[in-house]
C-alpha cells in the first residue's frame, strides 16, 4: 500500500521536514488503527520520542513514533498531538519494542499510554518525583537516593 | 626509608614498613561506569601497564580491595550501590576518582548526574581529564603510593 492512499484513507495531514522523511500528523483517536494498517509494511518500530513545547503551543506535547519498512525501503515519521495529561493509546501489542519505548516516554515526559501492561518508569528510581525533560522541570534539581556528604550545588 | 648498616641489616621504623609494603600491593576494586573505562583499560592493559607500580591485580569484590577506582559518571540511581561497595571494603582503604565526571558532575550539570562523588564518600587522590591520560593515571598513582606511605598508623598504647 502506498503512502498516499494512507494519507488519503485516514486525512492525515503531511509536513516538510529537512531530512526529507515523509512525516504526518495524526489524530490522537486515529493513532492506533492507521497503526495496524502500517504494521504490515513497517516491519520495525525504530524510536518512540516525544516533545515538550511548554509555553509555546496549546497542546503542549507531541509524540513521535519513527517507522522502517524494510520490504520498501522507506522510513516514516508519524506525531501526534497532546495537551496536558492527554493519554494515546499503546502499541505495545503491535510492536513488542513500544513497550519499553513507551515506559521510557513516561518516564521523562510523564504521558501516559492507555493498555500500556506495566507502565511504569524504566530509566529512574521508583522514588523520583516529576518528569525530568519536561520543560517546567528545574534544569539542575536533582533527587538523591541517599544522605549525601555536602551539597551538590552551592 | 631504611638504613643499611654494617652486617647485612636494616633498620627502619613499622611504619614506613607498612606503608612500602601496602604501596606496594596496591588491590584495586574497578567501579566502571562510562567512557572513562577505556582509558582506565588502556592504562591496565600492557602497554601502560600498572602492574609495574604493584596495583595490577584487580579484585572484582570490594571485601579483598584496598583501593577503589571510581571511573565515569555516577548518577543518583546509582549512588546507594557505589557507597554499598565502599562501605564494604575493609580499612586501610582509599578512593580514586577517575575523571572529570566522578570529581564534579562534569558536563553532565542535571537532575541524573551525582556533582562530584566526594558528595557520596571520601575521595584520596581526583585524576582530572575527560577521560585522563594513562599517563595522568599512573602519575595520581604515584601520588597515592606516596600518600600509603606517609600515612601515620592509628595504633597506639592504650592505658
Ligand atoms: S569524564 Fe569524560 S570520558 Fe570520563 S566518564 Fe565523564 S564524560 Fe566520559
Amino acid at each position: 500500500m502506498g503512502l498516499e492512499e494512507i494519507e488519503r484513507e485516514f486525512s492525515l495531514e503531511r509536513i516538510e521536514t529537512a531530512d526529507g522523511i515523509p512525516t504526518y500528523y495524526c489524530e490522537k483517536e486515529g493513532l492506533l488503527p492507521l497503526m495496524e494498517k502500517l504494521k504490515s509494511d513497517f516491519e520495525i518500530l525504530l524510536d518512540i520520542t516525544a516533545v515538550d513545547y511548554f509555553g509555546k503551543r496549546e497542546k503542549r506535547f507531541e509524540v513521535v513514533y519513527l517507522l522502517l519498512s524494510l520490504s520498501q525501503k522507506i522510513r516514516l515519521r508519524i506525531k501526534v498531538r497532546l495537551g496536558e495529561g492527554e493519554k494515546v493509546s499503546t502499541l505495545s501489542f503491535l510492536w513488542k519494542n513500544a513497550n519499553w519505548l513507551e515506559r521510557e516516554v513516561y518516564d521523562m515526559f510523564g504521558i501516559e499510554f492507555e493498555g500500556h501492561p506495566d507502565l511504569r518508569r524504566i530509566l529512574l528510581y521508583p522514588e523520583f518525583k516529576g518528569h525530568p525533560l519536561r520543560k517546567d522541570y528545574p534544569l539542575k534539581k536533582s533527587q538523591p537516593r541517599i544522605k549525601l556528604l555536602r551539597s551538590e550545588r552551592e | 626509608m631504611g638504613k643499611i648498616r654494617e652486617g647485612n641489616f636494616v633498620t627502619t621504623t613499622l611504619e614506613s614498613l607498612i606503608g612500602w609494603a601496602r604501596k606496594y600491593s596496591i588491590f584495586q576494586y574497578p567501579f566502571v561506569t562510562a567512557c572513562c573505562g577505556m582509558e582506565y583499560m588502556a592504562t591496565a592493559a600492557s602497554h601502560f601497564d600498572i602492574d609495574r607500580f604493584g596495583a595490577g591485580l584487580t579484585r572484582f569484590t570490594p571485601r579483598q580491595a584496598d583501593v577503589l577506582f571510581v571511573v565515569g559518571t555516577i548518577s543518583h540511581k546509582l549512588a546507594p550501590v557505589l557507597k554499598k561497595v565502599y562501605e564494604q571494603m575493609t580499612e586501610p582503604k582509599w578512593v580514586v576518582a577517575f575523571g572529570t565526571c566522578t570529581i564534579t558532575g562534569g558536563i553532565y550539570d542535571n537532575y541524573a548526574a551525582v556533582q562530584g562523588i566526594d558528595a557520596i564518600i571520601p575521595v584520596d587522590i581526583y585524576i582530572p581529564g575527560c577521560p585522563p591520560r594513562p599517563e595522568t593515571v599512573l602519575d595520581a598513582l604515584m601520588k597515592l603510593q606516596e600518600k600509603i606511605q606517609k600515612e601515620k598508623q592509628k595504633w597506639a598504647l592504650r592505658k
